[in-house]
């Protein structure tokens, strides 16, 4: 019996009994002789308690963390900092362990918590309906292409190649089930054209750019939204909910929908995942919508109350006509967003924004005052920008750990002629003397 | 209770942020916020009295009995929360290099072998965020393989009508055709209306066995056979792995493709609807399909590393981010390697916990097939309904009144008024008894006082919700100063609910 | 408060309980008793564009219902004149009386001579008799 059994020897026996077997072989009869397992599962013993831990602490050892190093990795996934109120209410057990609202009147706590995160990301993106999260990142990019293929008919989406890398390459993914042409608009020194994009866009669904882009760099988004608008294609932003303190909203710069990861706003790292992706929309699109969404209502004596809504959505009498087919999402982290929005609060989100400004500012002319080039030095910035380092960047990464410090992503694997490239990305956890220690290494190693 | 919007109020702050003594930087006016979001303004004391107070509302498996069938609510070990938050994990950065990520590497791939020996195939993927995301990257398996060998005139998958409202939907994403099969008097596939929709056009079946009903297929070997022959793939829907660890495995059923859900299985804690995990397990002729990275393992002794391997010209690409969800990894290799080879007693037991509330159940209610269960089984309250007027809807709300969280309700489609219980291993008998009480209290209430049931629940923070009124006004977000006033709205002294499937 | 089961003979049905009222060279359009009894209680019709044209055996919008979300089948094919817009604002209306009140669309016809491959009162009962 292991630790998270209870059925005793004589509890088994009664049960049996009441059953009418003789034995919890008896139970798997209905399994055909051909295809019982008949030796034991070839696994490592069963590891107590302690010795787990210590088994785990032995391989988290072996990883170079944040607290590690002195990082300056973006890329996607940021090192901000996660406020101790987030982690204190994650761990409260009813939350954590409750599974997806579908009693309204077991759940109110996590239906009121999910209808709070739709109405925050409304307000950071100037949208009208939020689903209740999306997996990440990358895959709300898959659903706006969805949505905008039933709304317009059309088969052809347009992504920026300043896009994130892995959120292009998960769209193409979905491309040939969805029956989807991809197009992809080069940058051009970091960032988009708008006249290339128009371009694109005819006879597109939706078009999908990045705010600030991969290379931090600021796109004339207005400008492209329109671009995609007048060629009746849905604009679609792919944007840093970190950002929304200190940059327009999609919504009021005339885009259909906004999309991002919301892994900055309230959860850690941990290597990739789990995170959160979010997806909200104009209202008109609200009956197209992927995933869960929790709407408001009464009781019978008149008493608000929160429930799972425009559910039959998924129950399509044509099964295969639902909007989506996404069940379990990431309700738990996007949670942990709303609990970090609501500790920051507007002025919150506002300085932090200010401040990932102003460390960005530092860095670049600190880089540049010791000898280092910008790769695109006419564009500005928010929180990330590319260095170049005169050799290929990995190998400068590789040289620059050896100091304790990790200087950014190497972009080369990504773009091509950014092989000498780094992504150096700056957050409020890195003070002005960290941004001087990364200047110091770099051009120690750099060319 | 208010919505953390109207506890709001001007200038108040929770959080703290470094100053630094810096010029700003630079951002053009017509790409800068004009007006602030509308976010909450509280100090800390209100945000933490807020969702805690949202926390007393909520039902966790740490609350109480949770068996809703399909979905495996068994206990979250503890200790997975600690181990998921040390630093090394934590604060890990998922572009890190290869050699400075090797513990969380080699925890992937030490969890990618242990999947591989419990369903019995060959090469695994984490990747996937979720079941029904696993199921979306199985097809798209299904298809390169099948476009690899030239036969791309197989565009059908055959799914049962009994099978999980997410499989059909997963078929349309990856753009395949859908084929229904019916399900026999046994609970079983009908063999006989299978062999008239298996043939060129067929792509594959997907299949969860035990199925929905919680019954295991006695024909399995014929059906597999039967794919085989016409050169389909078989997909195994893991939703119900949790009967059958150590006890019969995917792969040595015939299955060539199977999806787990770490959030049913393996213990990932449900997080109110999130995250789970959905890692698919391949045979080898598969494997060079798998997205990328793969994560892999070179050399040995002391001179082993893991490695992340970019080059799969045959990959399908990414269905998700980096290697996927790692926090749910860590909890999921915890679980397991704290059972070891004893996976097979969670199985035999969630079983046995099974068949011994369906024993003391099921004369108060109809049993649709009559058989011994997996690890759940269906019940029908067509006979309340019947008799007393009932719905299984309020057998659901009494359940609350006596403390436990509701089964599965209305799924699967082809038992009416269907009721799936799952009580899963981690119950002790105590429980169990006390919700069979429950259920046969239920079941005499329907007919001495049925009045009871229709307007259960009764000790909840709300009555039944008006779920009509909500898709019909569609309020999902705070709207300020325009937000609806309900109490000009007419109050239905019986809200109508969704008849829509509430669990799985 | 849903209708008594009624299939009036003056209308012509298509096979995926869909109705039409054929008048001159225009039609007018809806669900049968039998649909929205299935369907239950409606919360949404989407409809169809005015001006749009409708196809017939092909989807010309959804409704939505507690339990599920539906296509609505054109039983002809022709150009919509008039969207049914009381029905958008309370689908409801469709349940309490699917023939009268509960029209969907109306239509200019494309083809009158597709109304011969209808089903009239008799043979929909029939069939529905059969499933």
């Amino acid at each position: 019996m292991t630790r998270f059994l209870s059925l005793t020897e004589a509890d088994r026996k009664e049960m049996l009994g009441t059953i009418g077997v003789s034995s919890i072989d008896d139970l798997f009869e209905q399994i055909p002789p051909a295809v019982r397992f008949d030796r034991e599962l070839d696994l490592e013993p069963a590891l107590s308690e302690p010795e787990l831990v210590a088994h785990l602490e032995a391989l988290a050892a072996r990883n170079a963390h944040t607290g590690a190093e002195l990082s300056f990795l973006g890329a996607g996934i940021y090192d901000h900092y996660v406020p101790a109120v987030v982690d204190a209410i994650l761990s409260r057990g009813e939350l954590l362990t409750a599974y997806t609202p579908y009693q309204p009147e077991m759940s109110q706590g996590v239906l009121q918590a999910i209808f709070e995160y739709q109405t925050a990301i409304c307000e950071l993106t100037g949208m009208d309906v939020s689903n209740a999260s999306g997996y990440d990142g990358t895959t709300v990019a898959a659903d706006a292409c969805f949505l905008a293929k039933h709304v317009t008919g059309r088969s052809k989406v347009v992504l920026a190649e300043a896009l994130n890398p892995q959120v292009r390459q998960v769209v193409k993914t979905y491309a040939p089930g969805f029956a989807l042409e991809v197009v992809e608009v080069p940058h051009r020194s970091g960032v988009t054209d708008p006249d290339e994009f128009r371009e694109a866009c005819r006879d597109a669904a939706c078009a999908i750019f990045q705010q600030p882009n991969f290379f931090g760099c600021l796109e004339p988004a207005p400008d492209l939204a329109a671009a995609a608008s007048e060629a009746e294609a849905l604009a679609v932003a792919h944007v840093d909910p970190v950002s929304l303190g200190v940059l327009e909203a999609p919504g009021a710069y005339g885009c259909a929908l906004a999309i991002g990861e919301g892994q900055g706003a309230g959860n850690y790292q941990s290597y990739g995942g789990p995170h959160y992706g979010f997806l909200a929309a104009r209202s008109e699109y609200i009956r197209r919508m992927p995933g869960r969404i929790v709407g408001e209502t009464i009781d019978a004596a008149g008493k608000r109350g929160y429930v799972l809504t425009l559910q039959t959505r998924e129950q399509h009498i044509r099964r295969e006509k639902a909007t989506s087919n996404i069940t379990t999402n990431q309700t738990l982290l996007a949670l942990a967003g709303l609990v970090h929005l609501s500790w920051l609060g507007p002025e919150g989100l506002r300085e932090l924004g200010e401040t990932c400004l102003a460390l960005g500012r530092y860095a670049k002319e600190r880089l540049q005052s010791a000898g280092l080039e910008l790769a695109f030095p006419d564009q500005t910035t928010f929180k990330e920008f590319a260095v170049r380092v005169g050799r290929p960047g990995a190998e400068v990464v590789t040289e620059a750990r050896r100091k304790g410090v990790h200087p950014g992503y190497a972009l080369g694997r990504d773009y091509e002629g950014l092989d000498d490239t780094l992504l150096v990305c700056v957050t409020e956890r890195r003070s002005p003397a960290e941004v001087d220690r990364l200047v110091d290494v770099l051009s120690e190693v750099a060319a | 209770m208010e919505l953390i919007f109207e506890k709001s109020r001007s200038g108040r702050r929770a959080s703290t942020l470094p100053l630094y003594d810096l010029p700003p930087g630079d951002l053009p006016a017509d790409l800068r916020r004009e007006h602030p979001p509308r976010l909450p303004e509280l100090a800390e004391p209100e945000v933490l009295r807020h969702f805690t107070e949202l926390s007393t509302r909520t039902f966790g498996i740490d609350t109480g009995f949770y068996p809703l069938g399909s979905c495996t609510m068994k206990h979250n070990p503890r200790v997975n929360e600690r181990v998921v938050a040390l630093p090394g994990f934590r604060d890990l950065h998922p572009l890190q290099d290869e050699d400075g990520a090797q513990g969380a590497l080699e925890l992937e791939w030490r969890l990618q072998e242990i999947l591989a020996e419990v369903t019995g195939l060959d090469a695994v993927s984490l990747q996937p965020a979720a079941g029904s995301q696993g199921e979306v990257t199985g097809l798209m398996l299904m298809r390169a393989y099948f476009a690899d060998r030239g036969e791309n005139e197989r565009d059908e998958i055959v799914v049962p009508d009994s099978a999980h409202g997410t499989n059909p939907a997963s078929v349309a994403m990856a753009g395949y055709k859908l084929v229904d099969v019916r399900t026999d008097k046994r609970g079983n596939i009908d063999l006989d209306d299978l062999r008239g929709k298996v043939g060129e056009r067929t792509a594959g079946l997907m299949l969860t066995n035990p199925s929905t009903l919680g019954l295991f297929d006695e024909s399995i070997d014929e059906i597999q056979r039967i794919f085989h022959r016409a050169g389909a793939l078989m997909y195994y829907d893991g939703a119900n792995l949790n009967a059958v660890c150590g006890i019969s495995r995917p792969g040595d059923m015939g299955f060539d493709i199977v999806h787990i859900n770490l959030h049913k299985t393996f213990s990932q804690p449900h997080g109110g609807g999130g995250p789970g995990g959905g890692p698919i397990a391949v045979r080898k002729t598969l494997e060079p399909f798998l997205p990328v990275p793969a994560v892999t393992r070179e050399g040995d002794g002391e001179n082993v590393r893991f490695r992340l391997d970019y080059d799969r010209p045959k990959s399908i690409g990414k269905v998700r981010a980096f290697t996927g969800p790692f926090g749910v990894f860590v909890r999921s290799y915890a679980f397991i390697r704290a059972y070891g080879p004893a996976l097979k007693e969670m199985s035999e037991v969630a079983v046995l916990n099974a068949n011994y509330v369906l024993a003391r159940v099921k004369d108060a209610y109809e049993l649709p097939f009559d058989r011994l269960c997996m690890h759940e089984f269906v019940i029908s309250a067509r006979n309340l309904k019947r008799a007393h007027g009932i719905t299984a809807l309020d057998v659901a709300k009494r359940l609350m009144d006596y403390g436990f969280h509701p089964p599965t309700v209305y799924f699967p489609l082809i038992v009416p008024e269907a009721l799936m219980v799952e009580p899963t291993e981690t119950e002790t008998k105590e429980t169990l008894d006390a919700f069979c009480d429950a259920m046969l209290a239920i079941a005499r209430e329907a007919e001495e006082e049925p009045e009871l049931l229709r307007h259960a629940p009764h000790h909840r923070p709300v009555g039944r919700l008006d779920e009509v009124k909500a898709a019909k006004r569609a309020v999902v977000r705070y709207r300020f100063e325009d937000h609806p006033d309900w109490s000009a709205e007419p109050v239905d002294a019986e809200p109508r609910q969704l008849e829509a499937q509430k669990g799985a | 408060m849903a209708a008594a089961e009624t299939y009036p003979d003056d209308l012509k049905y298509h096979q995926e309980h869909d109705w039409a009222r054929v008048d001159g060279d225009e039609a007018t359009l809806g669900i049968t008793w039998f649909a929205q009894d299935a369907l239950g209680e409606l919360v949404h019709f989407e409809p169809p564009q005015e001006g749009s044209e409708v196809t017939k055996d092909s989807s010309y919008g959804e409704v939505e219902s507690v339990k599920a979300v539906s296509e609505v089948i054109a039983p002809l094919s022709g150009e919509v004149v008039e969207v049914n817009r009381k029905v958008v604002d309370e689908p409801e209306i469709v349940n309490d009386d699917p023939y009268g009140d509960g029209w969907l669309v109306r239509i200019r016809l494309a083809d009158s001579g597709e109304a011969d491959s209808l089903l009239d009162a008799e043979a929909y009962k029939q069939l529905l008799a059969e499933q």
